[in-house]
């Protein structure tokens, strides 16, 4: 059993409300940094935790927070990114749902440290019900006095404002996130100037996922060094892993970064391995956008190292051999699902959330789901994986936020390991209508688990 | 003005001093001619402009001198500023012109490429760019993308297969008027432009959209289907306006006025009055003075020589530009490496044979008779 610091309480009767969560040791960070801290000293301590971005880029917590610019005089913003929307990824809606003074604490430790006297949870319109149980915890906070002015007699003001976004997947790209919340069209800002800079309304702005935010919580309590003992390297703390597809224990786990793939998937304190018997082919092991990996390359690395879920590990051998931490979705596919039609779906959902601002994305991924689906259907020709390959190459980098990236990817690793499947649908048209192509060599020649 | 830091910057080779805060696209305008890049969605005139089309996509191979790290991505040159030093690669770049291709190929792959009955055509943006940038033929071989008609009124004809969706109209209504009454609804590849609900776009200066526009998707209603712009004689003309700056260029086929126009400069932007302004002109101006007698003529119209609108309408130096030449200064000093000379082989091709002082058909005659 690993070391829970998020999830830990989550499961404790009445948690969601705030005298349970207060019973059960809530707000003590609130009350060690508004009391004993400054804000300096809490961005310090976050930076020694080495907390990286839970959002999927990883990018280091405590960094982007010493970024942000302080001029005199320009109200400073804490914007909480509960945009979640990518596919395979519903860990924050389920922190968010079980216990969501975690999420208000944290947000109230961050805006303290950044010193953001109206915070903002910017939160996915389709989570309807959840903005109900964030607003009652806010309130909650409010009625005991740890929201609003003049928080525990330290004369710092805060309130928490929830958002309901209108269902666009490119809000949750943090420039899209802070024109939505303006109240403009949500197109992705060009960079720079950086959120960081001129953010909500050209006012600083730092914009973190709702797990980031929640991290802080364990790193304030127990402080950054032990928190930075947790974990591997530069992979420190605790991270949620949403966990489906092809397995018998769908759900939310919080690993501590120091176990093999290979246990996450197959051991019964997470997913419980694959059902019926069946061989795991791929997976896709955080969220939709990065690169699917084949079975043998998912388990070793192309080393032959065993990879661990972790950031590092997970992105050994750069996107030839390896994949990426990313939001942390994790999507199993067993023998029987069909790489050409999953790449298909991908393809899909971007070509509908793409916001159309820029052309190489706007043109470029409805482009690739017309060839994908030309392929999926049989009607697909050989010259077509190529052309398929040369769309993704130029969409890559071209754009001006990360939707072109993460269009790219999954249709670029799908070429890269399965090729031969995509080019078994062009030359068997007929059969490919009928059944799957199957296992092929990807699964693991040394392992083979048995359900 | 004199406390204004300038920085160097290097394009293509070629090292220029600018003010600090210049863009790289602006600075390459300055130097002029191939090296600078394309540009579909920004427009100087507008704020807020650009990165957008990512044609004006370069690489940047040195940040500065202090910080001389290469940027990782191409960048989009007409929002990114200058640093002191800075290295940028634009026609020299594989990288840049690799991308650069690749955009071109998605801006056509849903343009329903219908040049001949299109209304721009002549002085469209993306021909240009196509001609220069683009492949012979396409890869894409689906159905090319549709919309729903709107009408936007008496003056202006949207056309929203022919849209890059630049969103410079946009910007103009903006800026320019009180209210704005169209926008980009919808998101993706069915993004359009359209009036919220079907109404119809009515400014005293909302006809410059027709002119930021880049490609054929706003034309002006009272020149439609009327005359192919080449075979128009562009003369500059002014008036006495009590809404506008009253400069403007006339289209003139003899001696009846086809179309009004802002002047354009170079890069196909409005240019600028003698005060500093913009010179946007009216709707009076642009749909309603259409009599040679309305406008004083200041004289034709200086167009750049490689566009067809220049062709055959002047003799010698009149009315043209010749483009700025680039090629030795970008390539170490080497001149263009011909096959061979054309003027050494050909009967036809002399340069000292006016074709416009021909009178009537050209024929052999006239150049023989030069030959001797």
């Amino acid at each position: 059993m690993s070391k829970k610091l998020l999830l830990e309480k989550a499961h404790v009767a009445g948690i969601r409300y705030f005298d349970v969560y207060r019973k059960e040791g809530g707000y003590r960070s609130v009350e060690k940094a508004l009391k004993e801290m400054n804000p300096e000293a809490i961005v310090e301590e976050v930076k020694k935790s080495g907390l990286r971005g839970r959002g999927g880029a990883g990018f280091p917590a405590g960094m982007k927070w010493s970024f942000i610019a302080k001029p005199e005089g320009v109200p400073r913003h804490l914007v909480c990114n509960a945009d979640e929307s990518e596919p395979g990824t519903f860990k924050d809606r389920y922190l968010m749902e079980f216990i969501p003074h975690l999420l208000i604490e944290g947000l109230i430790v961050s805006s303290f440290a950044l010193g953001s006297n109206d915070t903002y949870i910017y939160i996915r319109g389709e989570y309807a019900w959840i903005v109900d149980i964030l607003e009652e915890a806010i309130a909650e906070a409010h009625k005991n006095g740890f929201l609003g002015k003049n928080i525990l007699g330290s004369g710092f003001d805060c309130n928490i404002h929830v958002q309901r976004g209108a269902g666009a997947y490119i809000c949750g790209e943090e420039t899209a996130l802070i024109e939505s919340l303006e109240g403009k069209r949500g197109n992705p800002r060009i960079k720079p100037p950086f959120p960081a800079v001129k953010g909500v309304w050209d006012r600083p702005t730092v914009v973190n996922n709702v797990e980031t935010l929640a991290a802080v919580v364990p790193i304030i309590n127990m402080g950054g060094d032990e928190y930075a003992k947790i974990g591997v390297g530069r992979s420190t703390g605790t991270k949620l892993i949403s966990a489906c597809g092809n397995i018998n224990k769908p759900g939310v786990y919080e690993i501590d970064m120091t176990i093999s793939v290979e246990e996450f998937i197959y051991s019964d304190e997470y997913c419980g391995g694959i059902p019926n018997g069946k061989r795991l082919k791929a997976c896709i092991p955080g969220g939709s956008s990065v690169p699917i990996l084949p079975a043998n390359l998912l388990l070793k690395t192309a080393k032959g190292e065993t990879r661990y879920m972790n950031y590092e590990s997970l992105s050994d051998g750069g996107f030839a051999t390896g994949s990426m931490m990313g939001s942390g979705g994790f999507i199993v596919l067993d023998e029987d699902q069909c790489v050409v039609r999953h790449t298909l779906t991908l393809a899909r959902f971007y070509r509908h959330e793409s916001c159309g601002q820029c052309s190489p994305c706007r043109e470029g991924t409805g482009w690739m789901e017309k060839i994908l689906k030309n392929i999926e259907t049989g009607k697909g020709k050989m010259s077509d994986i190529d052309l398929l390959w040369d769309i993704q190459r130029k969409i890559e980098g071209n754009t001006i936020c990360p939707l072109g990236d993460a269009a790219a990817w999954p249709v670029a690793a799908a070429i890269r390991h399965f090729r031969d499947e995509f080019e078994w649908h062009v030359n068997n048209p007929d059969e490919a209508q009928k059944r799957n192509y199957g296992l092929a060599h990807y699964a693991d020649p040394i392992h083979v688990p048995v359900a | 003005m004199s406390e204004q830091q300038l920085f160097k910057v290097t394009i293509d080779n070629i090292t220029i001093e600018v003010p600090a805060g210049t863009t790289i696209l602006n600075a390459a305008r300055k130097i002029g001619g191939d090296v600078a890049p394309p540009a579909m969605c920004y427009y100087s005139k507008l704020e807020g402009s650009g990165g957008k089309c990512r044609t004006c996509l370069v690489e940047v191979s040195k940040g500065s001198e202090k910080d001389p790290r290469p940027m990782p991505k191409l960048v989009a040159s007409c929002r990114t500023t200058i640093m002191d030093g800075m290295e940028v690669k634009n026609i020299t770049s594989e990288k840049v012109l690799d991308a650069r291709a690749g955009v071109v190929e998605f801006l056509l792959i849903n343009h329903p490429l219908d040049c001949p009955i299109c209304d721009q055509a002549g002085e469209c943006h993306l021909q240009d760019l196509s001609y220069e940038h683009g492949s012979e033929s396409t890869r894409y071989e689906f159905q090319r993308r549709t919309f729903k008609k709107h009408d936007l009124g008496p003056h202006i004809q949207l056309h929203m297969t022919r849209c890059i969706l630049c969103y410079r109209c946009v910007f103009t209504a903006d800026q320019l008027t009180q209210k704005r009454e169209h926008g980009v609804l919808d998101r993706g590849d069915h993004a359009e432009i359209a009036t919220f609900i079907e109404k119809s776009l009515d400014n005293d200066f909302i006809g410059n959209v027709i002119d930021v526009c880049p490609v054929g998707a706003l034309t002006d209603k009272t020149f439609r289907f009327k005359n192919r712009v080449w075979f128009l004689k562009p003369m500059d003309a002014h008036r006495d306006c009590p809404t506008c700056s009253g400069r403007v260029t006339l289209w003139n086929r003899g001696d009846e006025v086809y179309r009004v126009t802002a002047r354009k400069d170079e890069w196909g932007e409005i240019e600028d009055t003698p005060e500093g302004k913009p010179g946007w002109i009216c709707n009076t101006c642009r749909f309603e003075k259409k009599k040679t007698s309305d406008w004083i003529i200041e004289g034709p119209r200086n167009i750049n020589r490689h566009s067809v609108i220049a062709q055959g309408h002047y003799a010698g130096k009149i009315g043209t530009n010749k483009p700025t030449e680039t090629f030795a200064a970008v390539n170490d000093g080497r001149k263009p490496h011909l096959l061979m000379d054309i003027h050494s082989v050909s009967q036809v091709n002399k340069p000292e044979v006016k074709l416009s002082l021909i009178d009537g058909p050209a024929h052999s005659d006239a150049f023989k008779k030069n030959n001797d």
